[in-house]
């Protein structure tokens, strides 16, 4: 947190709009960006369907071309990038205040890799058990999770040596990926679009893989937003305010990593829309957990359609996997947090 | 009647024992001040008194009941501690913080109740920050910050209240006046006040007890008036000092040279 950041929310004040205005203005918005999403994703294309042919499409299903289009492929996909977006977003916004570091996210820390290493083990090793992807997925980033705390484990939790072990984690389990990439390298290609992280094809199955963990995750979040600002004040003040420093950090670790998992084994090692959502939607609502939360799951479904639609719709008929455009997004974004931040 | 006490503590940190089988009796209404030299274990032992470091030995009793038997909330509804230089967001007002007080009275959703903004306009009130209740903690000075904290202690509507080093880092007027602002709560609210401190003067002159810490023991506990004296402070922080009298009556000490 920068003192231009203080500067900006006093100033906002001095024009007069009260702060709980501006946040409620500023979740609006992302509201409206994430329709916005929402709905480029679901008219532009190969084919491009106007709006109200969707809206006809939607109300009365037919067995035509473009009503198979929407309901089949875009309508799902658009549903699987929103999950995704929110999923990813609060489960980096949820870690951040965790390890008190902006830096964290699911990737960074590795528990995205743990997730990675147990879906590519199941995909290359034993393709016939695809159905156990998202528990394996999710079992790894616990397994990651869990490793990383004991790594830092040190007499209590620096969220400096969180991040340390995270990235040495990381670095292990990416290691261990590519290994198995390599020894099998035959079996890879599917395996290879799934690292990059990508939408394409992604259908009803994935939807109802991927919902509930949202659901249940996202409540968790949104009941954690008190204790997490309380641990904002650092372990000690939150311990006397009567928080229970280490049950809440492992508590929502596990919420962060049940995100995190279920978006990874439907898209695959989907990076840096945990680190850059929470962190663009911190520097314009303020550091409340309780108006940070939805607006980075908000900010983080706009992202996540629009980067989806871009990556489909610039290089067609090539598709790019949204993974990339994300990244290219995401990089520049990393380097201008850490020039301003550290 | 003693409040808090520690009975026999030890305190072990990884393999290092910083506190000694120390016991302590904070007696309830007063003010209560920690002395002694740096690494003495003073705020280990202040942290002890407040659950934030757990015994090794020996264990602190509330009221005659062991700490370890509240729940987190109902501990912290009981007592209250800022620690020394406390972080907190760029972006949070003075009432945001006042609030964070009321959070060991809420319930587990954390859903704020009517009462709360009544607690945070008294706790403002109290500590005289209701005109910067809407300026950023980041942009108030020291003492006004401390201020600020204090009314987030107070909004915990704590009976007693602990805080490590209250007055470091502030200028002397400052300093007096987070001192008046404890004195004022201590006999206003009868509120019970802890406090580690290094200026001894600021100890005997604002506190009813003080207890002497060296090496993680306790050297000697009492009247400030009784037991602060030159002799003390030649024994605990190794200097010369001479003794005054102050316009108001109380002793003040000034230390002059290092004991050779």
């Amino acid at each position: 947190m920068t003192n231009n950041q203080a500067d900006t929310l006093e100033r906002i004040e001095r024009f007069g709009i009260s702060r709980t205005a501006w946040r409620l203005s500023v979740m609006a918005a992302f509201a409206m960006l994430a329709f916005l999403g929402a709905f480029l994703s679901l008219t532009k294309g190969s084919a491009d369907i106007s709006l109200a042919q969707i809206i006809n499409i939607l109300s009365n299903p037919t067995l035509e071309p473009q009503s198979q289009i929407i309901w089949n492929i875009r309508m799902p996909r658009t549903i699987v990038g929103a999950l995704v977006g929110v999923n990813l977003a609060i489960a980096g916004a949820v870690l951040q205040a965790v390890m008190r570091n902006p830096l964290a996210d699911p990737h960074i820390i590795g528990i995205s890799s743990g997730a990675g290493l147990a879906g590519v083990t199941i995909m290359i090793l034993f393709p016939t058990l695809e159905y156990l992807i998202t528990p394996a997925a999710f079992i790894g980033a616990m397994l990651a999770a869990v490793c990383i705390y004991i790594l830092a484990w040190k007499n209590g939790i620096k969220p400096v040596r969180i991040i340390l072990a995270g990235v040495a984690v990381s670095a292990f389990l990416s290691a261990g990926i590519s290994g198995l990439m390599i020894f099998y390298s035959d079996r890879v290609h599917g395996a290879l679009m799934w690292m990059v992280g990508g939408l394409a094809a992604r259908s009803w199955p994935h939807v109802s893989i991927i919902l509930p963990y949202a659901i249940a995750g996202v409540l968790l979040a949104f009941i954690g937003a008190a204790y997490l600002n309380i641990l904002q004040l650092g372990d000690e003040m939150a311990r006397g305010l009567g928080v229970n420093v280490e049950v809440t950090r492992i508590a929502m670790t596990a919420v962060a990593a049940l995100l995190a998992a279920s978006a990874v084994s439907v898209v695959g090692l989907l990076g840096f829309v945990g680190l850059i959502v929470p962190h663009a939607a911190r520097l314009i609502i303020g550091s409340d957990y309780r108006y940070l939360m939805p607006a980075s799951g908000l900010l983080g479904i706009a992202v996540v359609t629009l980067s989806d639609t871009f990556a489909r719709v610039v290089f067609a008929p090539v598709e790019l996997p949204v993974g990339i455009i994300m990244a290219f997004i995401g990089a520049p974004f990393f380097l201008f947090l850490l020039r301003r931040e550290i | 009647m003693s409040i808090l006490q520690a009975n026999e503590i030890t305190i072990r940190i990884i393999d290092k024992t910083i506190i000694h089988g120390l016991s302590l009796s904070v007696p309830e209404g007063k003010v209560t001040s920690i002395i002694g030299p740096n690494g003495c274990g003073k705020s280990t032992t202040l942290k002890a008194l407040a659950r934030i470091w757990p015994c090794y030995k020996g264990n602190v009793t509330f009221n005659g009941e062991d700490i370890k038997k509240f729940s987190h909330r109902e501990f912290a509804q009981k007592l209250a501690i800022l620690t020394q230089a406390p972080q907190s967001p760029a972006d949070l007002t003075v009432k945001d913080l006042a609030e964070m007080g009321c959070f060991p009275h809420r319930n587990w959703f954390g859903r704020k109740s009517m009462e709360d903004d009544a607690h945070v306009e008294w706790a403002l009130g109290q500590t005289n920050m209701l005109g910067m209740q809407h300026r950023l903690l980041s942009t108030l000075s020291g003492g006004e910050r401390q201020r600020a904290w204090i009314a987030m202690a107070l909004a915990q509507r704590p009976q007693v209240l602990l805080l490590d080093e209250p007055t470091t880092y502030l200028d002397i007027c400052h300093q007096l006046e987070v001192m008046q602002l404890l004195e004022k709560l201590n006999r206003e609210l009868q509120l019970t006040v802890v406090m580690v401190i290094h200026d001894i003067n600021h100890a005997v002159q604002y506190s009813d007890h003080i207890a002497v810490i060296k090496e993680g023991y306790l050297v000697t506990e009492g009247k400030p008036q009784e037991i602060v004296t030159a002799q003390l402070l030649k024994d605990v922080f190794k200097v010369e000092a001479d003794e005054f009298i102050c316009s108001n009556g109380m002793p003040a000490l000034l230390p002059v040279d290092l004991v050779k």
